[in-house]
């Protein structure tokens, strides 16, 4: 297998090479394992797990010794653009931000679609599972998993009228885990409910099988509530009835999972409310795994607000108890999730759960109070919710009746739940009784099956077909493309340009997709705003702008906007211009030139107004890697000095440069420091001597080469830049450079 | 239904459950709402069910449907279609991927229902 390079990309058109050939290494689920060290880098932390190989740290490490500490919980990303060619490109990146649940949404109306779908047609809301396209992505995650040192878990879906054909592929390929709820298929897809429970069985068998963790789907019914917080008690019904008819066809209550939601989000006081639920929950449902979904159903457009719901509904999590976390993209609202959202979410997730490190160390939740009142409350609404369905003639008659996602609070009812006829829906009329002699010579099937009258063993049905495609893979027919015109060998081909190296254009979700965000503020209220968004898009030249989010500063006096468009061109990289790469003296070479051939004494402060000290500091401090470290001498004259202090200390002091810091850049006041600088040497007649450096977050280097300055230093610059600059700007007024 | 809330009446029977004994009569309740969805499953059989067992024994994806379909028009859903694939390759002396796409494009079936006559 290919090894994966972390300066090249990932060659797709390689990964479709020899599809029919590939075998998953693994099945089944792989958990986290906590680091046995839990000492990293300058910290002690207390529950994370293995680190891995490569990553992308979260951007303050860079201050920390670029430690990037990976929680104990499993973190999910769900990546589904319609085109899985370039999902994978996202996986990869999703992986490097520390997710290790990939999670794939199925191409809307497949779960309608009676069998497999087979090649790789596009999808809509989601990417068509077929099994060409899971032996792409899974070979690529192979390749990805190597890449970063851990094992990645795959995940779609078993559900629809194909439950049981999809769970034979997915056990097949080793999908590593799935969602399976029949109670989602009888409320939200109008699936028969006899022929739900019957296929989930044969579904549920097959996964016990092939080790697949389950996901339920109860957190659909927080999603569709009309008032999220008042559904509570059935939440509990459902996970429960999911995880016990799981448990019972016999999937091992460790890879049973619940989907579990806080219902409600600010500005309700969600955790108030929130909490009791998460606890009563994990009190009923301790025999299996949390998967802690995040609320959905408040999301608006705004990515701010969304990442706020999902730190709180973290903050449930790390109180509580969650094995797996997912992160719902902060795009959710207004978007098909693009690649940016993705990895933005995992980071969520990292930065939140490491945050929370040993949190519950320190605090505990309240053994009695409104805590425990509130969450027996919830247990006991939903006990009642049980013990109602049972009276009233047991689970098909409840949904027959419209027991559930009904909007009021149970007991009460509101009589707008979601009713099923037990006689109707999809698939209904399609369920056959088994005969006495009925058989089936496969592994991992549910229910009678006589495979005696043929001389078999009960215990291993398949040994009379000399073993079925879960013994021996050869049986698998590999099905490469149905369509010549929908595949992803034509979708790669109109976007080949791309792949040469030397085109490049902006991406959301699609190679070639083309389409860029801008943020503005325009001065005015909202509707007006929104239509000059679009206008000020067009002028910009953008092709079909759209507004995707507007919100109010103040109804007059202005209004945020992020709106999308595409651009019509591309970027030709063999005639861009890339500056040079920074580049760095040695430490031999520094101290050959200051402390070996002559001293250097420099002066330096921040200018102006301005009390800004800590980027000074850090330029010249020895404990931040600064330039006295090499010997320069620094004489520090604080902040806010004027400018006509720092040419008269230079004199003064007989030093060879002066180094200004100028944070505020207000009306430009930093450049026009940097020319006074400049000036003010001239006139003293001292200018050739001194070497004037100026540096600061808003300092654009050539911006401040035009004030007559000899060198400006922006945003992430460090001593060694500095020092560098100071020793060569030095060797060349001696001429020898 | 609608009905107005009437917890604090419909709860005399629990209030005085200690969390135990309520964990206890909620799973006792789940085990009696989910038991005969258990059993539905044991006995009957739906075309998907017979399409993964078909898969399972080597049959090419697109030949599932109409396998089900033809069994279903022959009344020999209630013998499994897997089994009706087996028996097929036994009777003729073939494989079963060979018997799967006879049977796919409609050929073989009147031999299996005159080999099922009489079986319950």
């Amino acid at each position: 297998m290919t090894e994966l390079k972390r300066n090249e990309k990932l060659d797709i058109v390689n990964i479709l090479k020899d599809l029919d050939k590939y075998e998953p290494r693994r099945r089944g689920w792989t958990w986290r394992e906590k680091a046995e060290d839990q000492h990293m880098g300058p910290f002690e932390y207390h529950e994370i797990s293995k680190p891995l190989k490569q990553s992308v740290p979260l951007p303050p490490a860079k201050f920390m010794e670029d430690v990037d500490p990976q929680p104990m919980q499993t973190i999910t990303t769900e990546i589904a653009s319609g085109r899985f060619e370039d999902d994978i490109r996202r996986m990869r990146m999703g992986a490097w931000h520390g997710a290790d649940h990939l999670m794939v949404i199925r191409h809307m109306g497949q779960s309608h679609i009676d069998g497999l779908m087979e090649g790789t047609p596009q999808g809509i809301g989601g990417v068509p599972i077929t099994r060409k396209q899971i032996r792409a992505q899974r070979k690529a995650i192979d390749m990805i998993e190597d890449e970063v040192g851990r094992p990645i878990n795959y995940h779609s879906y078993i559900s629809g009228v194909a439950g049981p054909d999809v769970a034979v592929l997915f056990a097949e390929e080793g999908v590593n885990g799935a969602h399976q709820d029949p109670q989602y298929n009888v409320l939200y897809r109008d699936i028969n409910c006899v022929r739900s429970f019957v296929d989930a069985c044969e579904s549920k068998k097959i996964m016990a099988w092939a080790g697949i963790l389950q996901i339920d789907g109860a957190h659909n019914a927080n999603a569709t509530a009309r008032e999220a917080w008042k559904v509570m008690p059935e939440l509990i019904v459902q996970h429960a009835i999911n995880s016990r008819f799981s448990e019972k066809v016999g999937i091992k209550p460790e890879n049973i999972s619940l989907s579990t939601v806080p219902p409600t989000a600010t500005p309700a006081p969600c955790v108030y409310m929130d909490l009791p639920y998460a606890v009563a929950l994990r009190d009923i449902c301790d025999r299996y795994k949390m998967r802690a979904q995040m609320n959905t159903k408040y999301i608006q457009s705004s990515a701010r607000e969304a990442t706020v719901t999902h730190v709180m509904n973290m903050l449930i999590s790390k109180l509580t108890r969650a094995d797996i976390q997912s992160t719902i993209t902060p795009d959710e609202g207004r978007n098909v999730p693009w690649h940016i959202y993705n990895i933005e979410a995992c980071d969520t997730a990292k930065q939140t759960l490491i945050g929370l490190d040993g949190l519950m160390e320190m605090v505990e939740l309240k053994k009695d109070g409104p805590l425990r009142e509130m969450a027996r409350d919830i247990k006991e609404r939903a006990l009642l919710f049980m013990e109602e369905i049972v009276e009233n003639g047991g689970y098909f008659q409840a949904v027959q009746d419209g027991f559930f996602v009904d909007s009021a609070k149970y007991p009460e009812r509101n009589g707008d739940g979601i009713a099923r006829k037990i006689e109707g829906g999809v698939g209904y009329g399609f369920i056959f009784e088994r005969d006495e002699d009925y058989m089936a010579p496969v592994t991992a099937h549910y229910g009678y099956n006589n495979v005696e009258q043929y001389g078999g063993d009960p215990e291993n049905p398949s040994a009379l077909i000399g073993g079925c495609t879960f013994e021996d893979r050869s049986k698998i027919v590999y099905i490469d493309e149905l369509d010549e015109n929908d595949n992803v060998n034509v979708r790669l081909e109109k976007v080949a340009k791309y792949r040469t190296g030397n085109v490049i254009t902006p991406e959301v979700e699609w190679c070639g997709d083309r389409v860029i965000m801008i943020t503005m503020m325009l001065p005015i209220n909202k509707r007006v705003a929104e239509a000059a968004a679009v206008e000020l898009g067009k002028k910009l030249g953008l092709v079909d702008p759209e507004v995707i989010s507007a919100e109010v500063m103040q109804d007059a006096e202005g209004t945020r906007i992020e709106l999308k468009g595409r651009v019509d061109f591309d970027i030709d990289l063999t005639t861009l211009e890339i500056p040079p790469e920074p580049h760095y003296m040695s430490d031999k070479e520094l101290y050959d030139e200051f402390e070996g051939h002559e001293h250097m004494k420099v002066v330096c402060g921040t200018v102006g107004e301005d009390e800004h000290s800590v980027g000074m500091r850090e330029i010249i401090n020895i404990k931040h890697g600064g330039i006295e470290k090499w010997g320069i001498e620094c004489i520090y004259l604080g902040t806010s000095v004027p400018v006509e202090k720092m040419v008269d200390a230079c004199i003064e002091e007989n030093a060879e440069a002066i180094l200004a810091s100028t944070i505020i850049s207000h009306d430009n006041v930093h450049y026009k420091n940097m020319r006074r600088l400049h000036e003010l040497c001239v006139e003293k007649g001292i200018r050739d001597k001194v070497i004037i450096c100026a540096g600061g977050t808003q300092v654009i280097p050539e911006e401040a080469v035009k004030t007559g300055i000899d060198m400006g230093f922006g945003r992430n610059s460090h001593g060694i830049d500095v020092a560098t600059f100071l020793a060569e700007e030095r060797q060349r007024r001696r001429g020898e450079r | 239904m609608k009905r107005a809330d009437d917890f604090e009446v419909r709860r005399q029977h629990i209030a005085n459950l200690t969390d135990e004994e309520l964990y206890a009569r909620f799973w006792e309740l789940t085990d009696q709402v989910v038991d005969p969805l258990l059993e539905l499953g044991k006995k009957n059989t739906t075309p998907s069910v017979e399409r993964s067992v078909l898969l399972r024994m080597g049959v090419s994806s697109l030949d599932c449907m109409p396998i089900v379909n033809h069994a279903i028009d022959h009344g020999l859903m209630g013998k499994g279609c897997g089994h009706c694939v087996y028996k097929l390759s036994k009777m003729e002396d073939i494989s079963i991927r060979d018997a799967s796409i006879k049977l796919a494009k409609g050929e073989g079936w009147d031999k299996l229902v005159e080999a099922f006559k009489g079986g319950k």
